[in-house]
């Protein structure tokens, strides 16, 4: 055996980044640089039409699972329309609500090509003849350079499936899968109740496919790259990179790539490291945990260690709270935010919500005369699983998580002592109410 | 054949009417949503189940009867 065999052998360290290679700081790739950087997609052979399955059996090998919050195996999504009742309809999920994540903005507005390519492939994939891409009517910043992506692309002859931009309502629950379908359909950006879901029957009474944004851009670089490449980054059983969106008490808030398992301190420290003694960290967003800081430090980041420890990864959300802030206060905040985002459809989310948001506030800013954390329990109980939607699920999941973490808090907050974290400014990121989108048609 | 029910929130209006006919598997919650007590319902109560069913208003209450779990994506 000569030597370069043996070299050849040798797993080769993944080259990270992979979808933020070559990214501009302050503008979009235009079509001639994004296909210098990572050439043609492979779309459009001859014969793919015929076997349209090729890249779904890729994607599953890939073990590639989707990035908006659920962690669902993506093959699995695909395959299930590939084998559906009529022609499969793909929309990409790119109306991130959640105020503190922001790596779909990031790849929508910097790199849309990646994000196009994704949606061609997924498109010629499953066979669809009709693809979607839902984002904020609000952000004509974003809806400005898609249209710009596209008209090129146009020009290059590059989508087979012809892409059309949804501009959809900014409410929080409007970009559950099921809602962005409803509205596709004429009606109102509010989920559905299940069964059937998109997959049976979405748009147009057609299986639909709904990923999320960064979901298709791995797909985009699989589609180039192979299953094997992708594998090389992450866990067996958490393959692949991901993108994170940091802040709070770090030095360099912003969008990191990183591969999956790597531990939350280590994203930490890629943001700049800890400003100030950290409290709580919450990971995953507003559906999220707020976990000890010295627990999540050494905490991989994959879905199923997360949820071992009673978690979630949702869409890579981290914030760092420092120790002098009160986690009570934030989180009745954010349920307020919850409360207010609720889409009105289902009485336990409509009355448990805004009755569990005033419960937490007056706990968090007047004391609960030791009373109040029996109630604050009672309504998680009481919201948990009973909407047409996963959203009073979140808030009780964030809820439950602050009342753990801040147990110590709890306990003096309900017994009417004085906190001092309150005469510090608020530091979960919400929407300002000017910019708010309150309409879901 | 197995029984399952469930209640539509989208639909339920907080009748309540389904409680009172099928008090031994749903509640009512504070404000007057159900609270199934569990979703398979026993083979005794197949009949009192069908009854609350078609007598809801908005027909919010579903009766499914099936020996195959859905997937979920
Ligand atoms: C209340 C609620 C809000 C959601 N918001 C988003 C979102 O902003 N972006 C997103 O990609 N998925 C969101 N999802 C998840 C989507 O329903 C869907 O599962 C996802 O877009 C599928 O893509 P993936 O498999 O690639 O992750 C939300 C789900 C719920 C229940
Ligand atoms: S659970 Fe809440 S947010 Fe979800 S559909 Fe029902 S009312 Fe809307
Ligand atoms: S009878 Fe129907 S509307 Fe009334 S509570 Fe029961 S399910 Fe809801």
């Amino acid at each position: 055996m000569t030597l370069t065999t043996t070299t050849r052998n040798l797993p080769a360290a993944p080259r990270l980044p992979r979808l933020l290679a070559g990214v501009p700081r302050d503008r979009a790739a235009g079509l001639t640089e994004h296909l210098a950087l990572h050439g043609r997609p492979p779309l459009g052979e001859p014969g793919d039409r015929d076997r349209p399955d090729r890249l779904v059996d890729r994607i599953e090998r890939s073990g590639l699972t989707g990035r908006g919050g659920a962690g669902f195996p993506t093959g699995r999504k695909l395959r299930s329309v590939l084998d559906g009742r009529g022609t499969p309809v793909v929309v990409a999920n790119g109306a991130e609500g959640e105020p503190g994540s922001a790596k779909d903005h990031l790849l929508l507005s910097r790199v849309p090509h990646l994000v196009l390519d994704g949606i061609s492939l997924a498109a010629c994939a499953v066979g669809a003849d009709e693809a979607y891409l839902a984002v904020h009517r609000t952000d004509t910043a974003v809806l400005a350079v898609l249209g710009q992506a596209l008209a090129e692309r146009r020009q290059a002859g590059l989508d087979p499936v012809p892409i059309r931009l949804a501009g959809i309502p900014g409410r929080y629950v409007s970009s559950e899968q099921s809602a962005i379908v409803q509205y596709l359909n004429k009606g109102p950006a509010m989920p559905t109740f299940a069964p059937p879901r998109p997959h049976e029957r979405g748009v147009h009474g057609r299986p639909t496919v709904v990923n999320n944004v960064e979901t298709l851009c791995h797909l985009a670089l699989i589609a180039r790259h192979g299953d094997v490449w992708f594998r090389q980054a992450g866990t067996p059983g958490a393959p692949g990179t991901t993108l994170v969106t940091v802040s709070g008490a770090v030095g360099r808030p912003g969008v990191y790539e990183i591969e999956m398992g790597a531990p939350v301190g280590h994203v930490v420290t890629l943001a700049g490291g800890l400003v100030e003694r950290a409290g709580a960290i919450l990971v995953g967003g507003y559906f999220g945990t707020w976990i000890p800081a010295d627990t999540a430090w050494f905490t991989p980041l994959t879905h199923a260690d997360l949820r071992a420890i009673g978690g979630a990864m949702g869409a890579g959300i981290i914030i760092v709270l420092p120790e002098s802030s009160c986690g009570l206060a934030e989180t009745a905040r954010v349920v307020r935010y919850l409360a207010e985002e609720t889409a009105g459809q289902c009485g336990p989310c409509v009355r448990g919500l805004p009755e569990l948001s005033n419960e937490l506030v007056t706990l968090a800013y007047s004391g609960g005369r030791g009373r109040t954390l029996a109630r604050v329990e009672q309504l998680v109980e009481l919201v948990e699983g009973r909407g047409a939607c996963k959203h009073p699920d979140g808030a009780a999941n964030l809820v439950r998580s602050a009342l753990k973490t801040f147990a110590q808090d709890v306990y003096w907050h309900d017994d009417d002592r004085p906190c001092t974290g309150l005469e510090r400014p608020p530091l979960l990121p919400l929407p300002d109410d000017q910019a708010r989108d309150w309409e879901f048609r | 054949m197995r029984y399952r029910l469930r209640v539509n929130p989208i639909t339920c209006e907080a009748h309540g009417m389904c409680a009172e006919l099928l008090g031994e598997i749903i509640d009512l919650d504070p404000w007057g949503y159900p609270i199934l007590g569990s979703d398979a319902v026993p083979p005794d109560l197949v009949g009192h189940a069908e009854r609350a069913v078609v007598s809801c208003p908005t027909l919010a209450l579903i009766l499914d009867r099936s020996s195959h779990a859905r997937a979920r994506a």
